[in-house]
């Protein structure tokens, strides 16, 4: 028993599924490098952990 | 048994016909100009942060022309140079042009406003809404002026490219949207006149059919002359400097020359040389562009020597 030779509408899909995984992956990997490239230059962040943070107090007299 | 082969399929789109919705020829020219708008700014982006940039503002812009795809199909199954386009050509279904269109609109923007900031992304989005909406859809069949206002789609994208550095739009980006926006007509109408396409078959007003062939001539020169003071004034500007006067000054004279050339014939003589003049013109007009941009990405390269600027 041999498979059917395959059509050319199977490999015009393959190229389609290919060509949209590559692109995906490729979509990936920038925003990811976009990720480690703001984070990396990000300024002034600030984490919002257990800490008393006395210049984010409202300032006497403003209010 | 079921053989496949005996099965008559509808025709089905590979990879490739996707990325021809795209129109990557006109894609490659966004990404220039883009590029060139983005470098020349005085702020500069992280590489990848411009690579990105300039690669969603290429995506936006293909968006647009899978957009104008999907509505012009019926103009581009009449006229010749169009026949093969993807929709027209049945590889892919109209409904599937739509959803590409819109998807990588969607998408460009928002990657675009994370990538760079919100005014560089609204901008973006209304190149997109100005020319799959007002050009293809509502401006293109109604008026001769119709490349006018699409090469203002054309424009933007120097202009976003300066937004991505700099955040705001200023006179530099401006001008380089005033460069290609006055650029574009005499442009288009030199080719129209040696192309003969079947325009008044499609539907669409073209300038040579509804006013003439001498009338379109005179537009050329009307708008190469308007061209040349935003030409020459970028020079004066931060982005100018005397390497880009002295190339935009020699390119206007030439570009000038041309369009005069075209203006004085008439079509005896220029169905005598076969449009000589018409097609040196033509092809001229896209080094004008090339080089211009050219000269004000080399006075940004020259800049940190000391030698670009004035």
């Amino acid at each position: 028993m041999s498979f059917q030779p395959e059509h050319e509408i199977h490999r015009r899909r393959f190229s389609r599924n290919l060509g949209v995984g590559l692109a995906l992956l490729a979509f990936i990997g920038l925003v990811f490098a976009l990720t480690v490239v703001k984070v990396t230059r990000g300024t002034s962040m600030q984490g919002y952990d257990h800490v008393v943070q006395p210049e984010m107090a409202p300032v006497e007299g403003t209010q | 048994m079921t053989d496949i082969r005996s099965v008559d399929v509808p025709r089905e789109a590979g990879f490739g016909d996707f990325v021809q919705l795209l129109k990557p020829r006109v894609m490659s020219l966004v990404v220039f100009t883009a590029l060139v708008g983005l470098l020349v700014a005085p702020n500069n982006l992280h590489p990848i942060e411009a690579f990105a940039a300039i690669l969603f503002i290429a995506l936006g812009a293909g968006a647009s022309g899978a957009l104008n795809m999907w509505w012009d199909a019926d103009i581009d199954a009449v006229m010749r140079r169009t026949q093969s386009r993807p929709v027209p050509s049945g590889m892919v279904q109209p409904g599937e042009a739509l959803a590409v269109g819109l998807a990588l609109s969607g998408l460009s923007v928002v990657m675009l406003w994370l990538t760079a900031n919100a005014v560089a992304a609204g901008l973006l989005a209304f190149t997109i809404f100005f020319y799959a909406v007002v050009y293809s859809m509502w401006l293109k069949r109604l008026t001769p002026q119709n490349i006018v206002i699409g090469g203002a789609a054309g424009a933007f994208p120097p202009m976003i490219g300066w937004v991505c550095a700099t955040g705001s739009v200023s006179l530099e980006a401006v001008l380089m949207f005033m460069l290609i926006f006055v650029w574009t007509p005499p442009h288009f109408w030199a080719l129209a006149l040696f192309m003969k396409e079947d325009y008044s078959n499609a539907g669409v007003p073209m300038l040579t059919v509804t006013h003439g062939r001498k009338s379109t001539r005179a537009h050329i020169m009307a708008y190469t002359v308007m061209l040349t003071p935003f030409a020459i004034g970028t020079a004066f500007t931060s982005v100018g400097g005397p390497v880009y006067l002295a190339v935009a000054t020699v390119l206007s004279a030439e570009f000038l020359r041309g369009a005069y050339r075209i203006w004085r014939r008439d079509e005896i003589v220029a169905e005598a040389d076969k449009y000589k003049v018409e097609k040196a013109v033509f092809r001229f007009s896209l080094l004008y562009l090339f080089l211009l941009f050219g000269a004000l990405l080399a006075e940004a390269a020259l800049r940190p020597y000391g030698l670009g600027g004035w």
